[in-house]
């Protein structure tokens, strides 16, 4: 009997088992962050506020490196969002950092369409990624992830409320990415003002039905500073790259005449908060909520929108791969379709033509015949003119011979006479 | 004085400016990569703490881990299993049958454990298959197991492509399937080449000289030449395969390994006094053979190279390039049927 007969038989039971000894599987993490050391890390900040809010200088205070930049115009036709990609390196870890820019925002004298662009580049971000894992021959690990990992909107420090253009873009952006709303220029508010500010602002949020991003609260490591750090949502930042001097310590910070704010003192605003929390915390898990929830939904909603379904309305479950040949087959139906539509289009035309042009030869023809015709009543009448000619100079030479003949014969008899 | 590291960049615009290559400063110590606020350094971004989060995030979720064992019958499978992971792991531990028939045919018997070392939580299934190589006649009896394996495959590859999908695929993929020979001394037998051979190609395969302490190192050293040799000429690519070292660290370190392979491995769960310390090994009359002395035997080789180094490899290549040729060999399928071709493709069914 020939081993080919099979008797799969898939005990799933899932037990704890104790170990007798040191097996040494406990290196399984360090294995997989020393891979992932080598492949590198991409994280994606998109940075969304009015122009001269203090962006570009947030960022160069965060990652503590001046970023190339220009100061972004104040007279853009409409919001634009400029990407651009840096290297960065700290002790052995390498991060590809893409920082967003959203040139223009809120400049515009009417700004109903401004959120657009900054939607349409999220979703142009997520299909890139869908394309790339839909593909056939596919390379997801080499593939440099673009897609937006934190979405930082800067509130200006009016003191009293949102404006309606925040509410708007944020309740826009909240189910595409984490938002993490922060205070700009924080040194303009005083800290009794902050406070309300603070209250005022997350009430908004809340009733306007926003969602931002929560800090985990899970894992025990974490879970104390994070829920901590909500409560002080949102962050009032203040940025600076000078260097002054304070006491005996150098420090970032901005000088006015009444005092140094410094950027790093947590009695004066909440830089330091910020940065714990979006790099020194909570990175991996930005990164994983883009991946898991909001890629998710964004890949769901466009492939139901492309028709595919889970199941049939008989709730039989169909494969993606199936309703994907289904369609297909509809679409080479259609192509062929069309195909035959155009073929009969040409040979009708072409028929026509045919036709056309016969009936021009034929005319062509006639013509030739009657022209032929012509000719030949022409030629005839020729050859009778001919005919009469040659008929008048025969009659004409036979006259001039006889006329000729009498004179030759006339002088002779004159001559005869004279003789005589 | 300020310590910590500086954030080296280099900068690459994708906008339409100029790109601009900078570099700032480096080299300094960098500083412990822990959430306490290092006292005066501004310098530090912090961006090295991802890879405690990462960890953090990993031993949360847990791994997997799935092995299969092949080989006929009374090669030790199931006590070289128990060895490896120090505990009753195998299924006749579990089904408390010490005696059991050679089935008629080859069977595919997978069970599932969850083990936990310092923190580190771990699921791990061994996948038996009984049956394989007993028969009097065993033509293809590598089939039923390449359709196993297909199905794992196929399993993944259906959860992958639905739209609501969940949020981690289970991994039920082999990953890592070791091979027993049979310590005959001379060279492989027909069926362990045709085996390797298909089997390969889509998954990582380990082979292993299975109760070696039959073989003396002479006995042992000529084998392993002999086997080396085979495989070269039939052009098997056990693990780890040369074409997927990725760089020069990779290679050398790999090269030692394939220089060693196939690993003489000697299996037993009962515990000696040898030398006044308690240990594994087989208690015969002309002495003990220590399992995890590297002078006797070469298992501590075996779980070094399955466990402690390269098991993360492992599962990488398993799902990026096994799993990826079959996703591309499959989904080629599907359109070849779609235009009307119907299957002819005799080749993509090779097994």
């Amino acid at each position: 009997m020939a081993a080919t007969d099979v008797d799969i038989f898939s005990n799933e039971e899932k037990r704890n088992l104790s170990l007798g000894g040191h097996v040494g599987f406990d290196s399984l993490p360090d294995q997989l962050v020393s891979k992932s050391v080598t492949q590198g890390f991409c994280f994606n900040i998109l940075c969304v506020g009015e122009t001269g809010i203090g962006k570009s200088t947030l960022m160069n205070t965060l990652f503590n490196t001046m970023f190339e930049n220009e100061e972004a115009s104040h007279y853009q036709n409409g919001v634009y969002l400029r990407p651009r990609t840096y290297d960065l390196q700290e002790s052995n870890v390498h991060l590809k950092l893409t920082i967003v820019d959203t040139v223009g925002f809120g400049d515009q004298i009417n700004k109903e369409e401004s959120y657009k662009p900054i939607v349409d580049y999220i979703d142009t971000q997520f299909e890139n990624y869908l394309q790339e894992e839909l593909k056939i021959k596919r390379s997801l690990f080499n593939y440099h992830d673009t897609r937006i990992h934190i979405c930082l909107y800067f509130i200006s420090p009016t003191g009293h409320s949102l404006k309606s253009l925040d509410l708007v873009t944020m309740k826009k952006l909240d189910s595409k990415v984490n938002i993490i709303p922060i205070i700009a220029k924080a040194d303009t508010i005083s800290k009794s003002e902050l406070h309300k500010f603070k209250i005022k602002i997350m009430s908004e949020l809340v009733s306007n039905g926003v969602q931002i991003y929560q800090f985990p609260t899970d894992d025990e490591a974490v879970t104390e500073i994070n829920s901590s750090m909500n409560a002080h949502l949102p962050f009032a930042v203040v940025g600076s790259v000078e260097e002054v001097k304070v006491g005996n310590k150098t420090v970032r910070a901005r000088q006015y005449p009444w005092g140094v704010v410094q950027v790093e003192n947590e009695s004066h605003c909440d830089f330091v908060k910020l940065r714990e929390m979006l790099i020194r915390v909570n990175m991996e898990d930005l990164r994983e909520q883009t991946h898991a929830r909001h890629y998710e939904l964004y890949r769901r909603c466009k492939l139901e929108e492309m028709g595919f379904k889970d199941t049939d309305p008989d709730s039989q479950p169909f494969s993606l791969q199936e309703t994907y040949e289904a369609k297909r087959k509809e679409f080479l139906g259609d192509l062929q379709r069309k195909e035959e539509e155009m073929r009969q289009m040409f040979v009708n035309k072409v028929k026509e033509t045919e036709g056309e042009l016969k009936e021009k030869e034929r005319e062509l023809h006639e013509k030739f015949e009657q022209l032929k015709r012509m000719h030949q009543e022409e030629k005839r009448k020729v050859e009778e003119k001919r005919r009469d000619l040659e008929e008048e100079m025969n009659a004409f030479n036979r006259r001039k011979v006889a006329a000729e003949t009498l004179s030759l014969s006339q002088p002779l008899k004159k001559d005869k006479d004279k003789k005589n | 004085m300020s310590s910590g590291s500086e954030v080296i960049s280099s900068y690459s615009s994708s906008s339409s400016s100029s790109s601009i290559m900078a570099e700032s400063v480096i080299q300094e110590m960098p500083p412990a990569m822990c959430l306490e606020k290092p006292s005066v350094d501004f310098s530090y971004v912090g961006i090295d703490a991802i890879l405690e989060q990462m960890r953090r995030k990993a031993m949360k979720q847990g791994f997997e881990l799935n092995i299969m064992v092949v080989g006929q019958s009374g090669l030790g499978k199931s006590t070289l299993m128990n060895t490896l992971f120090k505990s009753k792991v195998s299924r006749k531990s579990f089904l408390g049958t010490a005696e059991e028939k050679i089935p008629k045919t080859i069977e595919i018997k997978s069970i599932s454990h969850d083990v936990e070392e310092k923190g580190v939580r771990m699921k791990l299934t061994v996948i038996d298959t009984p049956g394989f190589g007993d028969q009097i006649n065993n033509e293809n009896c590598w089939q039923p197991i390449m359709k196993f394996i297909n199905d794992q495959y196929e399993q993944y590859l259906q959860e992958e492509i639905n739209i609501d999908r969940k949020k981690r695929i289970p991994d039920s993929r082999v990953h890592c399937c070791i091979y027993f020979i049979p310590p005959t001394g001379h060279c492989l037998r027909p069926l362990d080449v045709e085996f390797m051979r298909r089997l390969s190609k889509v998954v990582n395969i380990v082979p292993v000289i299975a109760k070696a302490d039959t073989l003396t190192l002479e006995e042992r050293d000529f084998f392993k030449k002999k086997i080396r040799e085979e495989l070269r000429a039939n052009g098997i690519d056990v693990y780890p395969q040369k074409e997927f070292d990725e760089d020069a660290e990779d290679r050398t370190i790999n090269e030692k390994i394939r220089e060693m392979i196939p690993f003489a491995v000697v299996g037993s769960d009962q515990e000696y006094q040898v030398n006044g310390r308690r240990l594994l090994g087989r208690k015969t009359k002309w002495g003990t053979i220590e399992v995890e002395n590297i002078a006797h035997c070469e298992f501590a080789y075996l779980r070094d190279l399955l466990i402690r180094t390269h098991m993360q490899n492992i599962k990488d290549i398993t799902s990026s390039i096994h799993y990826e040729m079959y996703r591309v060999r499959r989904l080629n399928e599907n359109n070849t049927q779609a235009n009307g071709l119907g299957d002819h493709h005799p080749a993509s069914h090779e097994i």
